[in-house]
């Protein structure tokens, strides 16, 4: 499967979360707080709004929507409304830039 | 003669579904029963008067299907209304006339819109949203050409102005206030919100106030007191909505502006619980402030913490209100609870987006308000609810500074 070259490491800030769309499709990519990367789906499962406006704690993004929770290391659904998982996708970083394997 | 039904649930709205969901999450395995007096399975509000008119026909917004609820052991009466509540025999008498037995009880019977009073007022031409059929009946009459006249300039009423722009009617919103939104919404955000309805079209009357509606063959008229009569093809009164509280208050339940619950959301009897826009309850985090909000978030919160208590939790709901509004590409959200003698603090987040905290004379960060494209304000906004929780007096200039981060001030000790 690709690797596809997303963003240099320091645009994203520790504990947050920034859009990146490939090939029209929307992607989350996350740093947590202990620096490491992450990524999902862009759009949350339940009303396909984009997360990247929406908070990181931990390693939880909240939908800006409706607050629907998402553990973004797994996908898995952490608190209504949200009830389907988000896709994730494997990530590396190497020579500074944050990669991420398309499937 | 019966025996111990286990738990009932009175309301198929959010509540009333968070409730049930929660009860198995908590890990109770006795029986549980949820009865509506609509035809539906539960489903959410929200969407009635945004995009379920707007991309008409749609499938209805269901929150679970009846095989997911029976999947959960919920055993779901629809079309059939409590009609009695006995708490000397933990009973509930059914429209049909059967009765359950209750372990322990929820009523979430929500709100019911306010209803004109005024002549005419009658008239088929006359709708009022809160149900499917409701939105329904509205969507199909909104034609390109068409004329909507809506009565109150509050959040359902500009959303269906709103969704109707979109679908090419015309529409013209009479407020009798001197503005739009007077109720929780600070008047620089009203005013972004007016005026970008003007920009779309919308003939916005402020200050009206309505003496009479006239029905004709073809057309209904509203007449204002300055003897100006507005003729369009239906009227849709958006002038409140009233807390379900009947039943609670013939069974003997305390009443206070809604079913007055603790701040475990139990009754004035406990082994009866309620939830959602059907209660007012105290808010912790303002002195305990009795509030009713008409909020889908603390509906579906209350729903999770009453079924938690029902089963002797002792779950206290602290949350801050919280309330969100669509209307064309614009997003409004609300959180906390402003006083009157609070004070504005502006943040600019860029492309027009921003922020009003609200502080109380002595410093303290009650809530915020805050209008912006798509989810610009979404997150400040969420920060600010953990602020206002933990309680924060905030610098003036770090609320006004876009750049400053909320989120490192929420971290910050003390
Ligand atoms: C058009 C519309 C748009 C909205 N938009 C927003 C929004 O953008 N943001 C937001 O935060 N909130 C919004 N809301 C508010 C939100 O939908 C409500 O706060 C929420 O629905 C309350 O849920 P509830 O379960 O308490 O009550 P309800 O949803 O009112 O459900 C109560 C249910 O109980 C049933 N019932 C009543 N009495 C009985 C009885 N005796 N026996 C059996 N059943 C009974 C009712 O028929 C109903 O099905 C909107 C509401 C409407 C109507
Ligand atoms: S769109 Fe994300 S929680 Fe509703």
């Amino acid at each position: 499967m690709p690797w596809i070259s997303a963003c240099e490491a320091d645009e994203i800030d520790a504990e947050d979360v920034m859009r990146f769309d490939h090939d029209g499709h929307t992607y989350a990519l996350y740093r947590s707080p202990d620096d490491k990367y992450y990524a999902t789906d862009g759009l949350c499962t339940h009303e396909q709004v984009h997360l990247c406006d929406g908070l990181v704690m931990d390693n939880i993004i909240e939908c800006p929507k409706h607050n629907g929770r998402f553990d973004y290391t797994t996908g898995a659904p952490k608190g209504a409304p949200v009830c389907v998982a988000l896709k994730t996708y494997n990530v590396k970083v190497e020579a500074g830039m944050v990669m991420i394997e398309i499937v | 003669m019966t025996q111990p039904h286990g738990m009932v649930i009175i309301g198929g709205g959010i509540a009333a579904s968070r409730a049930a969901n929660a009860l198995r999450d908590e890990g109770w395995n006795g029986s549980i029963t949820m009865v509506s007096d609509e035809p539906h399975v539960p489903y959410d509000r929200p969407p009635l008067s945004k995009t379920f008119v707007t991309d008409a026909p749609s499938p209805a917004p269901y929150l679970a299907d009846i095989a997911a609820l029976a999947a959960i052991g919920v055993d779901f009466i629809s079309s059939n209304a409590a009609t009695r509540i006995d708490p000397q025999a933990s009973t509930v008498r059914l429209r049909d006339g059967q009765s359950l037995t209750y372990e322990k009880l929820l009523i979430a019977t929500g709100a019911q819109p306010r209803r004109l009073t005024l002549p005419g007022s009658e008239s088929a031409r006359v709708h009022y949203l809160r149900t499917i059929e409701d939105s329904l009946a509205i969507a199909e009459q909104l034609k390109p050409g068409a004329h909507m006249i809506v009565i109150g300039g509050g959040f359902i009423g500009l959303e269906i102005a709103c969704s109707a722009r979109k679908l090419g009617a015309r529409v013209t919103v009479i407020e009798g206030l001197p503005r739009i939104l007077s109720r929780g919404v600070p008047q620089e955000i009203a005013e972004v919100v007016a005026s970008r309805h003007r920009q779309e079209g919308v003939a916005l009357h402020c200050n009206a106030k309505i003496t009479h509606l006239v029905e004709s063959d073809d057309a209904i008229g509203v007449t204002l007191a300055d003897g100006q009569t507005i003729t369009g093809d239906l009227v849709v009164a958006g002038i409140g909505a009233q807390p379900a509280t009947d039943l609670a208050s013939k069974a003997g339940l305390a009443i206070e502006n809604g079913i007055r619950v603790d701040s475990y959301l139990q009754t004035s009897d406990p082994d009866i619980f309620a939830a959602g826009d059907c209660v007012s309850f105290p808010l912790a985090a303002y002195e305990n402030t009795r509030v009713r909000l008409e909020s889908w978030r603390n509906a579906q919160d209350q729903g999770v913490v009453a079924a938690a208590n029902m089963l002797g939790k002792q779950q206290a709901y602290e949350a801050i209100p919280w309330f969100w509004s669509d209307q064309y590409d614009l997003s409004l959200q609300i959180v906390g609870l402003r006083g009157a003698q609070d004070r504005s603090i502006r943040r600019d987040l860029g492309d027009d987006a921003f922020i009003l905290f609200h502080l109380d004379p002595a410093g303290r960060l009650t809530g915020a308000s805050g209008i912006g494209v798509g989810n610009a304000v979404a997150r400040d906004i969420r920060l600010t609810e953990m602020l206002i929780a933990k309680g924060v007096m905030p610098q003036d200039d770090v609320l006004a500074d876009g750049k400053a981060s909320l989120k490192a001030l929420l971290r910050q000790p003390g």
